[in-house]
């Protein structure tokens, strides 16, 4: 399945959820917060969202800044 | 107690500093503790995802810290929303979220861009964030984000990481005449001085980031704007001397020695 993260094209196994994908990425759900298509995917929902072909996401976190 | 109340919290320090910018995360932490700062402000940005493992940031902030994310780099309001809520998210979905919102017009000046600040403050107040917003040292900006229901204004005194101090004492003197919530000076303080003479002016925090973690001695520079911010601070409270423009002795005129 072909999808954007972060800004870039990335291919993914289909019917993922987006804790499976955080998974699949190796990353740490709670360090992170998660985007699809604009709107925010709270953490209660990483296991039923599942992801669709050309999502546009973002995954964020915290970096030091003024 | 003299305490700073803003956005639901209660701090004895008037001073916030930012994370950004530390050439290592030790000397950062070292900083904050000796700034005596109980918020510090953070950045959201898109994970390294070549990068994992990497050290985390909050692993380096002090726990007792109040964390003001920071919608730095948005030009837009939708981006700047869109960063709030992802901010409220990595906080675990607290209740009314502080954030320090901040919407830039170019990358050259990083100047505010206050119509489109505006325009994200309606929205963010209207989700139920707190909203600090950084603009510019126009009361009138000032006013139309207090009326919107921002829980403080924060204007600028110079470009951010500029260092060039305050350079419109007299529009901040406006922006506090009129304010009902509490105004911080956001970006432009260079030296500890600069600290000093915001808090001698009356107003309520400073945040500072780039004249801490770009001096020298980051730890030292830290230290210096904790006791300017206190001393403006108590200088302010104390009630200055008029500015007078002849000598006015201090010391009784009548029994001096000298022969006349």
């Amino acid at each position: 399945m072909r999808a954007t993260m972060n800004g870039e094209p990335i291919e993914l196994p289909d019917g993922l959820t987006v804790a499976a994908m955080l998974q699949h990425l190796g990353v740490r759900a709670e360090r992170v917060a998660v985007e699809r298509n604009g709107m925010v995917v709270k953490k209660a929902r990483h296991a039923e969202e599942k992801l669709a072909q050309d999502d546009v996401l973002e995954i964020v976190t915290f970096v030091g800044g003024g | 107690m003299d305490d700073f109340v803003l956005g639901g919290h209660r701090f004895t320090s008037r001073l916030v500093v930012g994370t950004g910018k530390y050439k290592d995360f030790p000397t950062m932490q070292a900083a904050l503790e000796a700034s005596g700062a109980q918020m510090v402000t953070v950045a959201v940005r898109r994970l390294d995802l070549t990068a994992k493992g990497e050290a985390s940031l909050l692993h380096w902030i002090p726990k007792d810290m109040v964390l003001l994310p920071n919608t730095a780099g948005c030009y837009t309001a939708d981006d700047a929303v869109r960063t709030c809520r992802l901010a409220r998210e990595l906080q675990l979905g607290g209740e009314n979220p502080l954030v320090k919102l901040e919407v830039l017009s170019d990358q050259k000046t990083l100047l505010p861009d206050v119509e489109e600040t505006l325009k994200a403050a309606r929205q963010l107040v209207s989700e139920g964030f707190r909203v600090l917003p950084y603009t510019s040292d126009d009361p009138v900006a000032a006013r139309k984000l207090e009326e919107i229901g921002c829980a403080a204004v924060m204007p600028l005194g110079a470009p951010i990481g500029s260092g060039l101090g305050l350079r419109n004492p007299y529009s901040l003197q406006m922006i506090l005449d009129q304010a009902k919530v509490p105004v911080i000076v956001d970006a432009g303080v260079g030296t500890a001085s600069d600290c000093a003479l915001c808090m001698e002016l009356g107003v309520s925090g400073l945040l500072v980031n780039t004249a801490i973690s770009g001096a020298k001695d980051p730890v030292a520079m830290a230290r210096a704007m904790k006791l300017a911010t206190e001393a403006g601070r108590l200088a302010y409270l104390s009630g200055r001397i008029p500015r007078k423009l002849y000598g006015s002795a201090s010391s009784p005129l009548a029994g001096v020695i000298a022969a006349k």
